[in-house]
Order: structure tokens, then C-alpha cells, then sequence
């Protein structure tokens, strides 16, 4: 290896421990500190933390539900379809990724708060409001995690040879056979890390969710919301806010360990 | 060979960036905001000159005022008065919570005073030895606040109405936990509304908001029907709210300590900023956005 070369990998090799140690440290010091705090176990147990962690699993669940019912038929749209809506439609789906979380709870009370564009209006006809319900939250979690479903679902349309589909109905089968009989099976590895990821940003979802749902034990806290209130002073103080935390972390590992593994076999996710 | 040294400068210049932004960050005095309440960090800079007192030496320097939400306004107006007194002194401020600045400070968060809402919280700092000697400078009258447009709630009682949109801030937040006390209060046998009062309004309670600054935003949205909020606030959301006084018997009184913290890295500004709160001219701000004595 000439000098050059040699002076090249060092350099690399040094950056890319730096930035490893940087994302390293941070995951470290909590494990260290959740693991030295003496309150740690009983703060898991306590009714204000079991809440907090059921709320998110079965809000995620939810939103992990209606983000297949309702984003499958757009995947494939988005796949599929040649009107020149698509471009728009993509983009429009695209944004709540790049958008903040803060702002898309905003966005949400301008919407769906009591004197909002469509709030205000069904408020009048039937008194429902959307404000401090669980419905709340589902609503914050699926706008800011059902585009990471879509997206992985639309590669996952687009990698299915339209021949296979174009046979099947010469074949005879119904659109909707064809859809369950061959587009899916063979998309599935790119749905399902698309659930893993919508799934994952929906248990971490806070900015939205504390503007738009508010924050109410066992209604809508969630975990992130448990966090907060734990560093603001609540009675679990901040060793709850680190316990918390590292349930979150354990959560986080699993979920990137399934995405990884399933990811692996859909193809241009990895 | 000339790109041999192009190279070497390229790399050395990848070696030391990292620590020139190490040593950038050294200077960096902004305090570091573990919590998500909205919290405002303003350097106000002195713009009149003043006459320092002939008798002492002129203070100078920076301090952080880590103060409750409630002071936001108050504060903010003390800052520019005292660095108008004390040119070459800035006065940065962190608003939020007095329960997340209490933990933010034993965090080690470098502040140099604590002005929080009530003794609870200033407790909790004195506690683990980082301040000493708390004094009183103000207190404030909790008042019920509704939207301006129309409200279920138009009395202290109508709380207890099912169906009510309750919001109130978290029962540590002192406005939380002095609600929460009036709603006690309002229970008690003889005096009191009714013996499960405070079982009735706290079954309408939709949200424990981080700040008093939050409730006051979800009544302003229209969001909530009510909340409880210092009169202070009231004012200062005239236009959108209305105020609902609790009756006198029911009510507490908050009582607002101030203290420069132990690990107040510009100790002699820092008691100098209590002194001038506690002095004639802080006391006179305060009295102007409503504020009242100590007692």
C-alpha cells in the first residue's frame, strides 16, 4: 500500500470510530446509569409506567392496522398507477417524514381541533371533539408513521414484474385474487419490514401526540410522554425517566433486529 | 507528490477540526434544556449607559436565571431594567416548569439563580445543598380561566360539572399542585361544596399539561373548557380568556422564593440579581404585571 493509501484508511478508520463512539456513548451511559439507580425495578412496576407502556403498545398496534388497511391500496396505487396525479400524490405522502413532529401536531389542531377546518364542523353536527381521546393519539402516530409503511410498501409493488399480474387475470383470476395470490406474496418481505418501521416510529412518536392529544395517564401518555413528565417533576422524577428510557432502548434493539432480518430479504430496502 | 501533501493537509485538517469544535464549544454558555416545556433563553444587551454606584465596583458578567413560566414576562422586563443599572452584565433566562428547572439544576445545569413558584421546588434544590438561604419576593392568586367564547363553566362549582374539559398542569408544577390543593379545599366538611368536590373535577381533568403557560395555551386554543392558571397569566391572555376568581375561603396563596444557587458561576451578579428582585426597584415590576408582596 503506498503512503497515500495508507494515510486514506487511517483516516477513515478514525472517523468511522469516532462517529461509532459518538452513537455508542450516549446508548451506554443510560444502560450504566438505568442499571446503578436502586429504583429502577420497582419504578417499572409502578401503575403510572405499566400504563404508559400498554397505551403505546396497543396505540402502535392500532396504528399499525389502519396504516395497512388504508396504505396498501396507495402503495399499490402509487406502484401502479400512470395519471399524472402520482408525482403529487407521492410527495404529499412523503411529507410527514421530513416534516417535524411539533409541526405535524400543529398541523393536526388547526385540522382537528375544536375550531378547526373539519373539528369546528363535525363538532356542530354530532359534539364529538377529537382532543384528549385515545383517538388522539392514533391520529398523531398514524400521520407521522403510515408514510414509512407506504414508502417500503410501494418499493416492495414496484419490485413485483407486472407480467406476473398480467398472466394471472389471462388466467382468469380477479383483481383481487391476483392482488392476495401473487402481487403480496411476493412483496411481503418489503410489507413487513414497512410494519416494523411504521410500527417503530409510532411507539416513539411525542411532538405530535403531546400537542394534539394531550397528556393524561392510561388515555395519552404514551412512553414518550411518560419521559417528559417524568424530567418535568412527576412523581416518577428522573430515575423513572431513565427506566422508562430503557425500555424504550430494549424496544428499539429488537425492533431494528427484525427489521435487519427481514429487510434483508426485500429487495432496495437494505 | 504534490497531492501526497494536499493529501497530508486534508488529513490533518480531518484530525484537528474535531477539536477546534471542542474548544469552540468550550465558550458556549447557553444551559443545556433537558425538558420539552417551552423554555426561552434571552440575552437581553444593556443599551443605555447608566452610572455604576460610585461606592462599589461596577458588576459585570453573565448569569443564567433559571425562573418558573409565570415569571416569563415579569423577568424578561427585570433583565433589561438591571442591565441597564449594571452595564456589562447580561442576563440570560430559562423559563419552564420550577419542578423540571429543580431537576435540571441538581442535574448540574449551570444556572446561577432559582426563582420558582413555590417552597416545594426550591426544597428540593436546597435539599441537595445547591442553594441556600431562599427568600421570599412575591405571590400570586390562582384563578380559574375559560375560553372568551362560550364555556360550560361560568363559576368555580360548574368544575364539577360532568362533561367539563378540564386541563390543569401536572401535580408537580406548583400551579398543579396548588389546584389540586384548592380542589381539597373545597371539599372539607362544613365549609366546603361538597365532600367529593375534588372527585368530581379531577373526573373532568383531560390533560396534565408540562407548564402554567401550556393550560393557559389549551383554554386560549379553545381546547379545553377550563383550566387553572395564575392571575398574572390571565392578564396577559386578556384577549382570550376570561377569569373566574376562586372564592377567598377555597383559595391558596402562592409564595414565589428566590435564591442564587451554590454552583453560580458569577456569584457576586447572582445575589446582586436577588438583591435588585427583592429591592424597590424588582418589587415595582412585579407589582405592575400583578404580582403581589411577599408576606
Amino acid at each position: 500500500m503506498s503512503s497515500n493509501d495508507r494515510a486514506a484508511t487511517a483516516t477513515v478508520v478514525f472517523l468511522g470510530l469516532a462517529f461509532g463512539v459518538f452513537f455508542l456513548v450516549p446508548f451506554a451511559g443510560l444502560i450504566d446509569r438505568a442499571l446503578h439507580e436502586p429504583r429502577t425495578w420497582e419504578l417499572l412496576s409502578t401503575s403510572q409506567v405499566q400504563q404508559a407502556l400498554t397505551l403505546s403498545l396497543w396505540t402502535s398496534t392500532a396504528t399499525v392496522g389502519l396504516a395497512l388497511l388504508l396504505g396498501t391500496p396507495v402503495a399499490y396505487l402509487l406502484a401502479r398507477a400512470r395519471f399524472r396525479g402520482v408525482a403529487a400524490l407521492d410527495a404529499l405522502i412523503d411529507l410527514p417524514i421530513v416534516l417535524p413532529p411539533t409541526v405535524a401536531g400543529v398541523a393536526l389542531l388547526t385540522a382537528f381541533g375544536r375550531h378547526g377546518l373539519v373539528g369546528e364542523p363535525i363538532e356542530a353536527w354530532t359534539g364529538f371533539t377529537f382532543g384528549f381521546r385515545t383517538l388522539a393519539v392514533i391520529m398523531a402516530q398514524l400521520l407521522v408513521a403510515a408514510p414509512f409503511y407506504v414508502r417500503a410498501a410501494k418499493s416492495g409493488f414496484e419490485a413485483v414484474d407486472p407480467q406476473f399480474e398480467k398472466v394471472a387475470h389471462t388466467l382468469g383470476a380477479s383483481r383481487a385474487r391476483t392482488f392476495f395470490r401473487i402481487t403480496v406474496p411476493q412483496a411481503w418481505p418489503a410489507l413487513l419490514a414497512g410494519i416494523v418501521l411504521c410500527w417503530a416510529r409510532a411507539m416513539g412518536e411525542l411532538g405530535a401526540t403531546l400537542i394534539f392529544a394531550g397528556n393524561l395517564e392510561g388515555k395519552t401518555q404514551t412512553m414518550p410522554l411518560a419521559v417528559i413528565s417524568a424530567l418535568e417533576g412527576s412523581s416518577l422524577g428522573l430515575a423513572g425517566a431513565i427506566a422508562l428510557s430503557l425500555i424504550l432502548l430494549c424496544v428499539a434493539l429488537v425492533v431494528l433486529v427484525l427489521f435487519r432480518a427481514v429487510a434483508s430479504r426485500a429487495p432496495g430496502l437494505s | 507528490m504534490k497531492s501526497l501533501l494536499r493529501f497530508r493537509l486534508l488529513a490533518v485538517g480531518l484530525f484537528a477540526a474535531p477539536a477546534l469544535i471542542f474548544a469552540a464549544c468550550g465558550n458556549d454558555d447557553s444551559p443545556p434544556n433537558t425538558s420539552a416545556a417551552p423554555s426561552l433563553t434571552v440575552a437581553a444587551r444593556s443599551s443605555a449607559t447608566a452610572v455604576a454606584s460610585p461606592t462599589k465596583a461596577p458588576l459585570t458578567g453573565d448569569i443564567t436565571v433559571f425562573a418558573a413560566a409565570s415569571l416569563t414576562d415579569t423577568f424578561k422586563e427585570a433583565g433589561k431594567a438591571f442591565e441597564k443599572a449594571n452595564p456589562g452584565t447580561k442576563v440570560a433566562f430559562n423559563f419552564a416548569s420550577s419542578s423540571a428547572l429543580a431537576t435540571q439544576i441538581n442535574e448540574g445545569a449551570p444556572a446561577d439563580v432559582f426563582a420558582s413558584a413555590d417552597s416545594v421546588q426550591m426544597q428540593v434544590v436546597t435539599d441537595k445543598g445547591n442553594a441556600t438561604a431562599p427568600a421570599l419576593f412575591a405571590t400570586n392568586l390562582p384563578v380559574v380561566v375559560v375560553p372568551k367564547s362560550a364555556s360550560p363553566v361560568q363559576s368555580f362549582s360548574d368544575l364539577a360539572k360532568p362533561g367539563t374539559r378540564l386541563v390543569l398542569a401536572g401535580p408537580e408544577v406548583p400551579i398543579g399542585k396548588y389546584a389540586r390543593d384548592i380542589f381539597i379545599n373545597a371539599s372539607k366538611a362544613g365549609s366546603g361544596i361538597s365532600p367529593d368536590f375534588s372527585d368530581r373535577v379531577l373526573a373532568n381533568l383531560k390533560s396534565n399539561e408540562a407548564n402554567v403557560r401550556a393550560v393557559l395555551t389549551k383554554v386560549q386554543l379553545g381546547e379545553a373548557d377550563a383550566g387553572i392558571v395564575y392571575s398574572t397569566d390571565a392578564s396577559v391572555a386578556a384577549n382570550d380568556v376570561k377569569v373566574i376568581q376562586i372564592p377567598t375561603q377555597y383559595n391558596v396563596i402562592a409564595t414565589y422564593p428566590i435564591a442564587a444557587l451554590k454552583g453560580a458561576k458569577n456569584a457576586s451578579t447572582a445575589r446582586a440579581w436577588v438583591v435588585f428582585i427583592l429591592g424597590a426597584d424588582g418589587q415595582a415590576i412585579l407589582a405592575k404585571y400583578g404580582f403581589g408582596k411577599p408576606q
